[in-house]
C-alpha cells in the first residue's frame, strides 16, 4: 500500500510551456510510480492545469519530454492520449447529460454489429464496468439525473473502459460530501492496487495526506519540491512550499474591540428556515455561520438580503428597523451580499473589471441619477483595485479572465464602493488559493475594525475557527448555538452541527 | 462589420447604376425606416437575453388603429396617439407575460403576435383602411428642407436617443448586465423584472411609431403589413454584432446592420432581381456576414 515499490511509469522531464505574455511552466520534472497516488499541489496559476493539459494531449510542451513506461511520447491530440492509456477527469465532467450512463461510457466506441448499435452488448458491458467499480447504478439512467458524485463515478468508469493506465483527477472533491469523498478514495485505492498511475490535483491538503503516497509542489510554473513519502511531511511544510510563507500568517488573527450591535435579525422566517432566527452582529465582530450542507445558512443570508421574501420578522441596522423586500432595499440601507457561487451569481463575465466594480455604486456617481459618470467610475475602480490589491492587467480586462481570488476581491470592491454597514459573505474563500485567502481574511478584519458588521458563511471549519470571533451553528434550518471563539473547538462545533443521532463526520463537507 | 458595409457600399457605388444618387439614398433610407426604428428597441431586448416575435403585428395594428380612429374622430393627433398606445400596450403585455408570469419570451410573443394580428384584421374588417384626412399623410410625405423625409428624421432621432440610452445611461448598462448574468444582476440590486418589462414596452412603442409612419406613407392602415418584420429586425441586430444569448450589443453596430440589409435590398431592386431570389440572397448574406464576424472573433479571442 505504500506505493514505493513500483517502477516509475509516468515522468515529466524538463517540461516548459509558454503562452503569449505568460510562462506557464518552466523546467518541471518529476516521476510517478506504477501503483501509486501522486498529488500535485500549488496555488492558482502554479501550472497544474497546464501540466494536466499537456498530459492529456490538449497542449504540446515547448520543451521537455513526457514519458510513459519509459518511452517518450508526444500527443498530437487528445484522442492519441486516450489511446495511450491516459485519462484526465476534470472538474467540469465531460458527460452528455441527456444520454444514458451506458451511452456515455462507450461514447465514440459503442459496441456494434456492422454499424448497427448493439444495445444488449452496450448494457452488459456497462454493467460489468460499474460492477467492477463496486457501483450499483442503473446504466439506462440519464446522466443528467444523477447526483454529481455518481456522475464522477461514470467519468471514472469511462476512463476504465478505455483501459486507462494513467488517471489524473483535477479537484475531484469540491462538490462532494464527506461520505462521497470516502467512496471516491476507496475507488482510487482500488485503482492503485491494480497497478495504475494516479495523479491527484487538489487544493485540500487534508485529503492529500489521506490518499496520496507522494506529492509534488509547483509554484509560479516551477517545480519547487517533490516529497517521495508523506510520513514526515506536515501541512505547514506543504503550505510553505506552495506559497513561500508560513501558515501562521494565513489566518493572521488578532482580537479587536467589540462595540454596539450593528446588524440584528429578530424572529426572521422565510424559505429554508425552520423556525424564527435571532442573530446579532456587533461592530468589530466577525461572526461565522457554520453548518452542514442544507443547514439553512445560505437561505438565511438570502432572506436577510431580500432575495427571498421573509414571512415574518425584522432586520435592524444600528438599532433601526429596515424593511427589505428586495436586494436594492438592502443595498440602499447598507447591507450587502457576496454570493456563494461567484460564476453564477456574482460576476458579469464578459464585462470589464471596471464595470463589475461599479455596477451598483454607479447610481451614486451618476449625473442626474441616470447618466453614467465615466470619470468618477474610473476613479472608483482604480481606488478599489489599489485598496484591495486586485491583480488585473487593466481595468478593461474581461472579468472572466481573472482568477477566483481576484474575482472575489472585485465583488468586495463592488460593495466597498458604497456606504456599507454590514457585509454578508457566503463561502468567500471557496475555490481560492491559500495566498489569496489570506488577503481576503485581512480585508475582512479591516472591515470589522472599521465598525462594519461581518457575517460569513463557511463550510471550512478550520477557517471558521481561525478567523471568527463568534461561531453561530445552524442545523436543519435553525440556529442551535452561538459559541465565542475562546470556547470553540472542532469537536464541539461539529457535534452541534450534526443531527442528534450521528456521531461521526459522515455528513460534513470537508 | 463596418468594414464589410463600407466595402459593399463602395462596390455598389461603382458597379450598380443609379446607386450613388441622392434620390436613391433617400429611397434606401425610407425603405429601412420600419426596421431601423424597431431595431433601436430590439437591440435592448436582445441585450437582456430576451426575444420578441410580435413587432411586425404591432406595426400593422398601430397603423390600422391610427387610421380607424382618425376616420372616426376626424383628429389625426388622436389617431396617432391611439395607435401608439395600442402598440405600447401589446409591448407591456409581452413584458408582464415574460418577466412576471415567467413564460418563455419566444412562446409569449408568438402568442401575442397571433392575437395582435387577429385583432388587426377584425378592426380593419379584413381590408385596408383608407384615410382621407390630409393631415394623416404629413409624416409620411413631408420633406424637411425639401429633401429630408420626416420618417428618416424620426429614425435618426430614435437612433440618437436609444444610442445614448444604451451607451451612456445606467438603464442601458443594466440591460447589458441582465443579459450577461441575470442572477448576478438581481443580486447586484438591479430590478430585473422591471427593466425587462420596460424594454418590451419600448419595443411595442417603437413598432407602433414605425407602423404609424408606414400607414402615413401608404395613406391607409394595412392589416397585412409587417409580416416577417421581427425576423428582419433581429437579423439586422445580429449583423450588427448583437449576441442572441444576450449581454453584447452596440447602437453603432446595429445601425450598420440595418444599413447593410437596406443596402442589399436597394441594390437588388436596382438590379431588378426577382423578389424570390432576393430572399435567397438576403439569407445568404446574413449567414456569410455572421460567419466572417465569428471567424474574426475567434482569431482575436
Amino acid at each position: 500500500m505504500s506505493g514505493r515499490t513500483g517502477s516509475e511509469y509516468l515522468s515529466f522531464e524538463g517540461i516548459a510551456k509558454s503562452f503569449p505574455g505568460v510562462k506557464a511552466l518552466s523546467d518541471v520534472s518529476f516521476g510517478v510510480r506504477e501503483g501509486s497516488v501522486h498529488a500535485l499541489i500549488g496555488e492558482n496559476g502554479a501550472g497544474k492545469s497546464t501540466l494536466l493539459k499537456i498530459l492529456s494531449g490538449v497542449y504540446k510542451p515547448d520543451e521537455g519530454t513526457l514519458r510513459l513506461g519509459g518511452n517518450a511520447v508526444s500527443f498530437p491530440n487528445t484522442a492519441a492520449a486516450i489511446d495511450a492509456g491516459v485519462a484526465v477527469i476534470y472538474q467540469e465532467l465531460n458527460l452528455v447529460p441527456h444520454m444514458s450512463v451506458a451511452e456515455n461510457l462507450f461514447l465514440g466506441h459503442m459496441p456494434n454489429r456492422a454499424g448497427v448499435l448493439d444495445r444488449r452488448e452496450l448494457a452488459a458491458k456497462s454493467r460489468e464496468l460499474m460492477a467492477g467499480l463496486g457501483l450499483d447504478l442503473r446504466v439506462e439512467e440519464k446522466v443528467g439525473r444523477l447526483p454529481i458524485a455518481e456522475r464522477q463515478m461514470v467519468e471514472i468508469a469511462k476512463a476504465l473502459s478505455r483501459n486507462a493506465k494513467v488517471i489524473a483527477f483535477d479537484e475531484p472533491t469540491s462538490s462532494l460530501s464527506s461520505r462521497e469523498v470516502t467512496a471516491l478514495f476507496r475507488i482510487i485505492r482500488r485503482l492503485k492496487e491494480e497497478g495504475r498511475v494516479i495523479l491527484y490535483v487538489s487544493h485540500r491538503l487534508e485529503e492529500i495526506f489521506k490518499i496520496a503516497d507522494s506529492v509534488t509542489v509547483l509554484r509560479d510554473g516551477r517545480h519547487v519540491e517533490t516529497f517521495d513519502a508523506l510520513d514526515n511531511v506536515s501541512e505547514p511544510q506543504l503550505v510553505n512550499r506552495m506559497v513561500g510563507r508560513n501558515i501562521e500568517d494565513i489566518y493572521n488573527y488578532s482580537p479587536r474591540p467589540v462595540g454596539e450591535p450593528v446588524l440584528e435579525v429578530k424572529g426572521l422566517q422565510g424559505p429554508g428556515l425552520a423556525s424564527p432566527v435571532d442573530l446579532t452582529v456587533r461592530k468589530g465582530e466577525i461572526v461565522g455561520l457554520f453548518g452542514l450542507v442544507g443547514a439553512g445558512r445560505t437561505e438565511l443570508l438570502r432572506v436577510i438580503y431580500g432575495v427571498e421574501k421573509p414571512t415574518q420578522g425584522e432586520v435592524h441596522l444600528l438599532g433601526k428597523p429596515v424593511p427589505i423586500r428586495r436586494p436594492s432595499d438592502a443595498i440602499k440601507a447598507g447591507i450587502v451580499l457576496c454570493p456563494e457561487d461567484r460564476k453564477k451569481e456574482g460576476i458579469f463575465p464578459v464585462r470589464s473589471v471596471e464595470e463589475n466594480i461599479n455596477i451598483s455604486a454607479r447610481r451614486l456617481f451618476s449625473h442626474l441619477g441616470f447618466q453614467i459618470n465615466n470619470a468618477a467610475e474610473r476613479r472608483n475602480a482604480e481606488a478599489q483595485v489599489a485598496q484591495l490589491n486586485i491583480r488585473t492587467p487593466s481595468l478593461s480586462q474581461e472579468m472572466r479572465n481573472l482568477s477566483g481570488g481576484n474575482q472575489q476581491k472585485v465583488i468586495l470592491g463592488r460593495w466597498l464602493s458604497e456606504d456599507v454597514k454590514a457585509v454578508l459573505l457566503d463561502e468567500p474563500t471557496r475555490g481560492i488559493d491559500v495566498g489569496a485567502k489570506s488577503e481576503i481574511y485581512n480585508i475582512m478584519y479591516g472591515l470589522a475594525r472599521d465598525g462594519i458588521g461581518v457575517l460569513t458563511v463557511s463550510s471550512d471549519l478550520p477557517e471558521v475557527l481561525g478567523i471568527c470571533d463568534r461561531i453561530v451553528v445552524m442545523r436543519l434550518g435553525r440556529i442551535v448555538a452561538s459559541v465565542p471563539r475562546a470556547e470553540a473547538t472542532e469537536e464541539s462545533i461539529l457535534r452541534l452541527a450534526l443531527p442528534a443521532n450521528s456521531t461521526d463526520s459522515e455528513n460534513t463537507k470537508p | 462589420m463596418m468594414v464589410i458595409f463600407v466595402v459593399l457600399f463602395v462596390a455598389a457605388s461603382i458597379w450598380v447604376e443609379n446607386f450613388a444618387t441622392l434620390n436613391n439614398m433617400k429611397t434606401l433610407l425610407l425603405q429601412i425606416v420600419q426596421v431601423g426604428i424597431a431595431a433601436c428597441a430590439m437591440l435592448f431586448l436582445l441585450a437582456t437575453g430576451d426575444f420578441d416575435l410580435s413587432p411586425g403585428a404591432v406595426v400593422a395594428l398601430s397603423g390600422v388603429i391610427a387610421a380607424v380612429v382618425t376616420n372616426r374622430t376626424g383628429s389625426v393627433a388622436l389617431g396617432f396617439a391611439a395607435g401608439i398606445t395600442a402598440g405600447s400596450l401589446v409591448g407591456l403585455l409581452n413584458g408582464v407575460l415574460v418577466a412576471k408570469a415567467g413564460i418563455s419570451a419566444m412562446i409569449a410573443t408568438l402568442g401575442t403576435q397571433q392575437i395582435t394580428r387577429g385583432l388587426t384584421f377584425i378592426t380593419s374588417g379584413g381590408k385596408a383602411v383608407g384615410v382621407s384626412n390630409e393631415g394623416f399623410y404629413w409624416i409620411g410625405s413631408y420633406q424637411l428642407f425639401g429633401f429630408l423625409p420626416i420618417p428618416v428624421l424620426v429614425m435618426g432621432c430614435f437612433f440618437a436617443v436609444f444610442g445614448y440610452l444604451l451607451g451612456r445611461t445606467i438603464f442601458g448598462r443594466n440591460s447589458l448586465a441582465i443579459g450577461g448574468n441575470a442572477e448576478a444582476a438581481k443580486l447586484a440590486g438591479i430590478n430585473v423584472a422591471r427593466t425587462r418589462i420596460i424594454i418590451f414596452t419600448l419595443l411595442g412603442f417603437c413598432a407602433a411609431v414605425a407602423g404609424i409612419i408606414l400607414a402615413s406613407q401608404m395613406t391607409s392602415g394595412q392589416p397585412n403589413e409587417g409580416l416577417g418584420l421581427e425576423l428582419r429586425v433581429i437579423a439586422a441586430c445580429v449583423l450588427g454584432g448583437v449576441s442572441l444569448s444576450g449581454g453584447i450589443g452596440t447602437m453603432m453596430g446595429t445601425i450598420v446592420g440595418v444599413l447593410i440589409m437596406g443596402m442589399l435590398q436597394d441594390v437588388m431592386n436596382l438590379l431588378r432581381i426577382e423578389t424570390f431570389w432576393q430572399y435567397v440572397v438576403s439569407g445568404a448574406v446574413l449567414l456569410a456576414a455572421v460567419l466572417i464576424d465569428r471567424l474574426k472573433q475567434r482569431r482575436t479571442a
